[in-house]
């Protein structure tokens, strides 16, 4: 119960007050997470950032921004995300509606998906070195994936599941929009050694309906478009081979993330459109372990993805205050 | 909408009608050619390892190349060689356009053979990418010539004087074996042709012909136009190479390595900056009575003249002058010829340094300022180059030129060596400038395989460009601006940049920086 509050706390973007919360939920992350970091170096962030004032609604007078807190209500919204809707979709219809309206431009490269094309390189030497440590593969060889059945789920036009199609593996990509399902299999057409994708336009939930399974399921910038990301979380768990393993990457809900993907990629640099992210539907990456655990998978790896402003590129790293990846292996019903 | 198997097939008879061009020009190899259903198996490699003539194979794929190498001269077949020795890129299919008939002949070269006046002086930084390679073990069998000693010697003109200094560079001042090597071009181009098909696991093919058009896809045609593509191609998204043969092929990437005046270059639209020098510069193969060990330059008012050494008794000799004197060389008779030679390295060039009432107060400045510096050859004595015995090859005149260009890469199109930038020989540095294009090249290659990047994207390929135009813009301002700093008429400049250039011999720091520079393994020299 004590959780329960707290991450709805978190939603709010109130700040954690009780230490008991606090152990609570260090008890129940798995240790895993901090892989990457000490325990005390991520107590003492949790700290910082539960301390951490709010963002301001409006950091810079003369644009105007969308206060980060939860009055832009979702479609088919819950509101807590740690209750499952197995059976509702996890669409959120005014997310969907975006991408739908910018689909054409999923492979200009300089377009609004620009941000996803500029971190593909390091987010798929993640998953290289993830899936190649978890299922033996050696990664020295072009094709360390090759035979893998994988679903990317949220696959927008195509921009991961192509690369992973050349890296050897049996793609699916599906996505809640018609159109991008559409972009993607033109696109993938276009070349051989992609053709071989079968792109299909559905959710999750359709799909675990389906009983699909796969050896990886892989959702990359998707759970913070959803309406209920537990339940989402379920869906992706559902899809994997026991032993399988679940890739999950998103934005964390800091005062970071707000001033770089909302301030910076929105208003300033005009990356992103207007409206692209709502931050209080980012997940952090405690409440991102626990909604995987209740979903049967344990976190195994977990990194951050930092971006360089001056050589344009981005890396891996343990800061995960902004972009961050998880790995996870679906455990043995 | 095409389905995906009409396209197959459409891309799979043309790669049937290109096998077949292949096999009616082959030039005495065994081309094999395996298509089965869009699926590629590759043919049995000839087994005999020693004959790697006949080592070239053939498998086609009903899919476009991944790379395109347009050009295998020294540059290319450089990039072949290390695509096919890197774990990440030696799955990759390669066409190989180029109808210089080196490609096709395995000569072996007798070491009675005069030395061909086409050589280059490959520093340390290429010899270890040679090694890498496995190129650098052909090139040992054959005739090649380390030197660890350079002597450079050059006038200081003005204020009505006209003396000589000079400045010894030691391949001990920065801590390596040797300064160089000098290797003859052909010796480089066989061993690189024989490491590739003795270590290829790559699926490559030959097309024994000039590229005659290239298409490349518009940038926006993906993106924006994506909808109407659909009753296009099937290769739409890539790049149409048309032969001279008739051949059409279709790549991923084009990888332009055909030299100065590059057809891919100007196809892709990339634009140069060019510079020329109305100078010329001659070549040919000198013999001496003894061994030479060691490069030797000078600048002489007319332009600079090197002696480097070729192995055995020969040297090679690169005289840069005005077009007409050129011609006048080029025609001269052997015994005027070596004649002119020896003048121009050793004599008839104003005195020797220390001989004059000058040159023996620039020794008495060395020998002071050498005190704090660490160098160990700044004392070293001038050293007089071995003569000119005869000239012992034919001769041939280049016109010196600088070009450089604005981008190295476009979409699905990249340059390397020669196609990218052209030096005037005088620091012996066009060719490794290419090496290292090469090398860069291939590695972030087999970053974007590593991560299933798409071959041609843009984003892949300006890596590339990164890491190269700088530094190669640096070392052709370097070689620039010793042309110029040594050209006819520079006034009271050239006593400034020659003084400033001889007070290199005297700070080893800005010496070692300038050796290291030159020999290929710095990339931000002192000066620029
Ligand atoms: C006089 C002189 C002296 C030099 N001395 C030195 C030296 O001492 N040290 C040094 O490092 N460098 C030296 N260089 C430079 C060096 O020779 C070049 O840098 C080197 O040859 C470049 O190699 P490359 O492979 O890029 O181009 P190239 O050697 O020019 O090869 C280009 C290849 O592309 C092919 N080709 C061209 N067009 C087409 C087409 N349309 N279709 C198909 N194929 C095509 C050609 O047949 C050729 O095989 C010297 C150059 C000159 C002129
Ligand atoms: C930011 S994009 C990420 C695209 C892709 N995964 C990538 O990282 O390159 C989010 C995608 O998720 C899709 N999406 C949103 N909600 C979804 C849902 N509930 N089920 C499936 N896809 C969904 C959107 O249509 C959009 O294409």
């Amino acid at each position: 119960m004590a959780l329960r509050w707290c991450l709805r706390g978190l939603a709010l973007g109130r700040a954690i007050g009780s230490s008991s919360s606090r152990l609570q939920l260090q008890q129940s992350t798995n240790n895993a997470l901090f892989s990457a970091r000490s325990l005390p170096q991520a107590l003492q962030w949790w700290r910082s950032r539960a301390d951490a004032p709010l963002p301001p609604s409006s950091p810079l007078p003369l644009i105007h921004l969308p206060p980060p807190d939860e009055s832009k209500h979702r479609g088919s919204a819950e509101g807590d995300p740690l209750t499952f809707s197995a059976f509702s979709s996890s669409v959120d219809e005014v997310e969907v509606a975006k991408f739908a309206a910018i689909a054409d431009t999923w492979w200009d490269s300089d377009g609004p998906f620009k941000p996803l094309h500029s971190m593909n390189p390091t987010r798929l030497s993640f998953i290289r070195s993830a899936l190649c440590r978890h299922f033996g593969r050696d990664p020295n060889c072009a094709k360390p994936l090759e035979g893998l059945k994988i679903v990317d789920v949220g696959c927008g036009g195509g921009i991961l599941s192509e690369p992973l199609a050349r890296m050897g593996a049996v793609v699916t990509g599906i996505d809640a929009v018609e159109k991008n399902i559409k972009i993607a299999n033109l696109h993938a057409e276009l070349d051989p050694v992609t053709s071989s994708i079968e792109y299909r336009c559905a959710t999750a939930e359709k799909m675990a309906e389906e009983q699909q399974t796969f050896d990886a399921v892989i959702s990359l910038e998707v759970i913070e478009h959803v309406s209920d990301p537990a339940g989402f979380c379920k869906s992706l768990g559902d899809l994997a081979v026991p032993d399988g393993a679940i890739v999950i990457s998103t934005i964390n809900r800091t005062i970071r993330s707000y001033a770089v993907t909302i301030v910076a990629a929105e208003y300033i640099l005009g990356w992103l459109p207007k409206g692209t992210h709502q931050w209080s539907s980012f997940v952090t990456p405690e409440e991102l372990v626990l909604i995987m655990q209740r979903a049967s998978i344990s976190v195994q790896e977990m990194a951050g993805f930092v971006y360089n402003p001056l050589t344009g590129e981005w890396s891996l790293s343990d800061d995960t205050s902004v972009n961050y990846v998880a790995c996870g292996i679906k455990r043995n019903p | 909408m095409k389905s995906k198997i009409e396209k197959k097939l459409l891309s799979q008879h043309q790669l049937n009608a290109v096998a077949a061009g292949c096999l009616s020009r082959n030039y005495g190899r065994t081309f094999c050619s395996v298509v089965e259903g869009g699926e590629s198996s590759s043919c049995p490699k000839a087994e005999d390892k020693t004959d790697q003539g006949e080592k070239f194979e053939r498998t086609s794929k009903a899919e476009p190349y991944d790379i395109a190498i347009v050009g295998g001269g020294m540059v290319g077949m450089a990039f072949a060689c290390a695509l096919s020795r890197n774990p990440m890129t030696k799955h990759l299919t390669v066409a190989i356009i180029d109808n210089n008939p080196a490609l096709g002949f395995k000569t072996s070269f007798k070491r009675s053979e005069i030395p061909d006046p086409r050589v280059s002086t490959v520093t340390p930084a290429t010899i270890s990418f040679f090694r890498d390679i496995g190129a650098w073990e052909y090139v040992l069998q054959q005739r090649h010539a380390y030197f660890d000693k350079m002597q450079v010697i050059f006038p200081f003109i003005g204020l009505g004087l006209h003396w000589v200094g000079y400045t010894r560079y030691n391949a001990r001042d920065v801590g390596k074996e040797c300064l160089g090597c000098v290797v003859e071009n052909k010796v480089l181009h066989y061993s690189l042709l024989s490491s590739f098909q003795s270590g290829a696991e790559l699926q490559w093919a030959l097309y024994p012909a000039r590229l005659s058009s290239m298409t490349v896809p518009s940038p926006r045609s993906v993106s924006s136009r994506i909808m109407s593509q659909l009753e296009d191609s099937p290769s739409g998204r890539f790049v149409k190479l048309d032969l001279s043969d008739g051949n059409t092929l279709h790549a991923r990437l084009v990888v332009g390595a055909d030299g100065s005046k590059s057809n891919v270059r100007e196809m892709a639209a990339l634009k140069s900056t060019q510079r020329s020098y109305s100078q010329s510069a001659i070549i040919c193969t000198v013999e001496h009575a003894v061994e030479n060990d060691c490069a030797w330059q000078r600048f002489l008012p007319s332009g600079p003249i090197a002696l480097l050494p070729v192995g055995d008794r020969f040297s090679n000799v690169v005289w840069s002058m005005r077009p007409e004197e050129a011609s006048a060389h080029k025609s001269m008779d052997g015994d005027d010829l070596a004649k002119a030679i020896n003048r121009a390295m050793d004599d008839g060039h104003g005195p020797q340094p220390g001989s004059g009432v000058l040159g023996g107060y620039v020794e008495r400045i060395s020998s002071f300022t050498s005190w704090w510096g660490p160098s160990s050859s700044a004392a070293e004595p001038f050293r007089a180059p071995p003569r000119v015995t005869a000239v012992a090859s034919e001769r041939m005149v280049f016109p010196l030129s600088l070009m450089h260009a604005h981008d190295y890469v476009t979409r699905r199109v990249a340059l390397v060596g020669d196609a990218a930038h052209t030096v005037h020989p005088l620091a012996g540095q066009g060719v490794n400038m290419g090496f290292g294009d090469a090398s860069a090249l291939a590695k972030v290659i087999a970053e974007g395989v590593s991560v299933g990047t798409d071959l041609g994207e843009l984003t892949l390929l300006k890596r590339y460009e990164k890491e190269r135009k700088a530094g190669n813009a640096t070392m052709m301002a370097i070689l620039d601006g010793f042309q110029k700093a040594f050209a006819v008429d520079a006034g009271p400049l050239n006593l400034l940049r020659a003084a400033a250039f001889h007070g290199a011999q005297y700070i080893p720091p800005l010496k070692r920086n300038i050796i290291s520079y030159a020999s290929g393994d710095q990339k931000w020299p002192l000066f620029s």
